[in-house]
């Protein structure tokens, strides 16, 4: 990779505009290498919360038990499976991409917000029942790590369904193609990344008694 | 401005707000953040002087406690947050990682320039909660920080964003080391400094978001009462230390690895001799970089922790000091039979290594179980501490600016008077830190406006030196601004440098260099290049 001659350089230089690659593959290993450089500090973030959980969990086992039977398994089970379609579906519109169809790649993609969408929904439903029955952050240490886990995760679901949609909004003006397609790729691994927290929180807060 | 020397002003040619606020030229963004934390370096340092002239005296004299209590927390705030932490890396990261490279910008120069600007944004939410200003020391520990009536959660916020510069501009480096080598350049063809600069990026990124979620916690602790670190809630002061120092401690090397990059750098260029130990080295700020993360500990020897726990942290602190020594060793061993010249980056660097070395030994003290007892919190800690940040980092970084002023502005500092100014800076530092260390020892303990009379001699005389070591900075930034408006044109190597940053104009054009130069050999071959001596 360190072995290119000046003369492609400056041609890559050009065709980059400015952007500091030398050539396509060099932008796209460059922006890859970034997204998981970026996903190691999002896990990072996420540590600090489970390393809480750890502690808690440990020293409370009592309360940890009854907290997590308070919450409703089965909402938590739908939420579980719309996420991982939704990881389907993104992985479903990368392959179309791939394959050079934007509208496949468009539709998977709406598809992948709108199912995004109806698991905030759901988390809005539990929230407020949770409300409801007098329970919020503060309440003892197990919600107070319930309400930070998944309200951290539901921030990053927001932010992945902006993604989501300048990439379907990118697409529809014709800037993805069977030969680039980076950023579709990218907002994909990191909407894989999203559900992955999520698999995790689910056993640890809902069945973990 | 007069144009001299062929009227080269490079990068620097483009005039106006907008050329500097939107560029996306590494360079620009190096010298903004150069600007900005030096001008904080100034504000923290006006903080010092006043908390030294309140300790002339053992009582409450000149300001109250809370004033005091305020001081030393800004004082601390500002110097980390917004000088040391970012001043190296970001700024002269930011200008001479791709010279180095043989790159033409970093690998995302839009995200570098948001990093900047998510920088300003944090100091400006920073600024904002002066208004009820923080009195817990910079380390916020709980519980004091969660019930204070400061405005900690708008500090936290200013901090959580600057954090995030510093994620964004680490990421960047890496991938910028990774993907955008000269041809040619191998790993083990990189100059030290980059070397460094790659450690302490996989710490930015690393360690950063913890804190992160550290102060997301303590804010939420102030606006929702969450109990993580409440123990009237069953939650457990010692988690926030925890937290806080898993980001802090490996951050002190944020802080070190890039003055290390270069020494390492300086010392091989006046010594006229190749670097010894260049894998060594290299090394060793890897490891540096990995071993930090796991010492975190031995800031809390007297906080609550199982004599297990503390006798791990305190091996771990001990392993810490193999690759620091062997970077010391390998410098000394650069020097031996050089052919050194004592230019002001000479003077710097070698000022590095006497005062780092006095840091690191006095670091041995506190990481020891037993005397860490004796001395923890006492005016030993914050002598150890300014001879490894102030000694170590701060005369990196001076040693630095001075290698690199020439090829920053293409213009020449005066000689003179930055042999005076170092001179100031070196004696009165020595003036100011050093009775510190008897004064712990003593024990005094820090962070309280009022001590017992009998410390006040020695008080009196950290205060004069304080004044003198004043003195040297504002005599450095005189020669600062003087070589900005009418030092003489710099050739594009001034110094005799090889590696690749002194291949170019100085100041560098925007595209840093007219061909990508190719690389065929390390940049520490003095003696094959000049035919030995």
């Amino acid at each position: 990779m360190s072995y290119r001659s000046p003369d492609t350089e400056t041609a890559g230089m050009e065709a980059a505009a400015g952007h500091g690659h030398a050539d396509p593959a060099q932008a796209r290993e460059a922006a890859t290498l970034g997204l998981w450089t970026f996903l190691a500090t999002e896990v990072l973030l996420f540590g600090g919360l489970f390393t809480a959980y750890v502690v808690y969990r440990i020293r409370y086992p009592r309360m940890f038990h009854e907290g997590h039977l308070k919450l409703d398994r089965v909402l938590g089970s739908v939420n579980t499976l719309i996420l991982i379609c939704s990881s389907l579906t993104v992985a479903l519109g990368i392959v179309a991409i791939r394959r050079g169809k934007v509208r496949h790649l468009r539709r998977y993609l709406v598809l992948t917000i709108l199912l995004a969408a109806g698991f905030l929904g759901i988390k809005v439903v539990e929230y407020s029942d949770k409300f409801a029955h007098g329970i919020h952050p503060g309440t003892d240490i197990f919600f107070s790590l319930y309400f930070m886990l998944t309200g951290l995760h539901g921030l990053h679901v927001i932010a992945g369904m902006v993604v989501l949609g300048a990439v379907a909004v990118l697409a529809g003006r014709g800037m993805f193609s069977e030969g680039y397609h980076t950023p579709v790729e990218l907002s994909g691994l990191y909407w894989h990344f999203v559900d992955l927290v999520w698999i995790y929180l689910f056993p640890l807060l809902y069945l973990v008694g | 401005m007069r144009e001299e020397a062929g009227g080269n002003r490079g990068y620097l040619e483009k005039k106006g707000f907008w050329s500097w606020a939107a560029t996306h030229d590494h360079k620009r963004i190096g010298v903004m953040y150069l600007c900005t934390t030096l001008f904080f370096f100034l504000i923290g340092g006006i903080f010092a002087l006043l908390l030294r002239i309140k300790l002339l005296y053992p009582g409450q004299e000149i300001f109250s406690a809370y004033v005091y209590n305020v001081l030393f927390t800004l004082h601390g705030s500002v110097m980390i947050f917004l000088f040391i932490i970012p001043a190296i890396p970001s700024g002269l990261g930011n200008f001479f990682i791709p010279l180095q490279l043989g790159a033409r910008d970093v690998a995302f120069p839009r995200i570098n320039l948001m990093s900047y600007w998510v920088f300003v944004a944090g100091i400006l939410v920073i600024l904002a909660s002066l208004l009820r200003p923080m009195d817990t020391g910079w380390t916020f520990y709980t519980p004091l920080s969660a019930k204070t009536a400061a405005d900690v959660t708008l500090l936290s916020f200013g901090i959580f964003l600057v954090g995030m510069s510093s994620i964004l501009t680490g990421l960047n480096f890496i991938v910028t080391i990774h993907t955008m080598r000269a041809p040619g350049m191998s790993w083990h063809r990189m100059p030290l400094f980059l070397w460094s600069m790659y450690a302490t990026s996989i710490i930015q990124v690393v360690a950063t978001p913890v804190v992160g979620i550290t102060f997301l916690l303590l804010a939420m602790e102030r606006l929702f009462g969450i109990g993580f670190f409440d123990p009237t809630k069953g939650g457990d002061p010692i988690l926030f230390q925890h937290f806080f120092w898993f980001y802090s401690h490996p951050v002190v090397y944020v802080m070190i690895l890039p003055a290390m990059g270069i020494i390492s750098e300086v010392i091989p260029v006046f010594s006229r001799k190749p670097i010894f130990g260049y894998k060594a080295i290299a090394y060793s700020s890897v490891a540096i970089a990995l071993f930090g993360f796991f010492v975190w500990g031995h800031h809390m020897f007297v906080s609550g922790m199982s004599a297990t726990a503390a006798i791990i942290f305190s091996l771990l602190t001990y392993s810490v000091a193999v690759p620091t020594a062997i970077k010391v060793f390998n410098w000394i061993a650069t020097l031996y039979r050089g052919s050194i010249t004592f230019e002001a980056p000479m003077l710097y660097a070698l000022t590095f290594i006497f005062l780092f070395v006095v840091g690191g030994l006095t670091g041995m003290f506190l990481g020891a179980l037993g005397t860490d007892v004796h001395l923890h919190d006492t005016y030993f800690i914050v002598a150890h501490f300014h001879y490894t940040m102030m000694g170590g980092t701060v005369m990196g970084l001076l040693s630095g600016l001075h290698f690199w002023f020439p090829k920053i502005t293409g213009r020449r500092l005066s000689e003179k008077l930055a042999r005076i100014g170092w001179a100031l800076i070196f004696v009165g530092f020595n003036v100011t830190f050093f009775v510190q260390f008897i004064l712990g020892f003593e024990g005094m303990p820090r962070r309280y406006a009022e001590y017992p009379d009998r410390f006040q001699s020695l008080n009196v005389v950290s205060t004069v030196g304080s004044w003198l070591l004043a003195v040297g900075i504002l005599v450095m930034f005189w020669n600062f601004i003087r070589g900005l408006t009418r030092g003489s044109p710099a050739p594009a190597n001034p110094w005799g440098g090889l590696t690749l940053d002194w291949a170019t104009a100085s100041p560098p054009s925007t595209e840093n260099f007219e061909e990508i130069p190719t690389v065929s050999d390390w940049p520490y071959g003095y003696r094959k290049k000049e035919g030995g001596r």
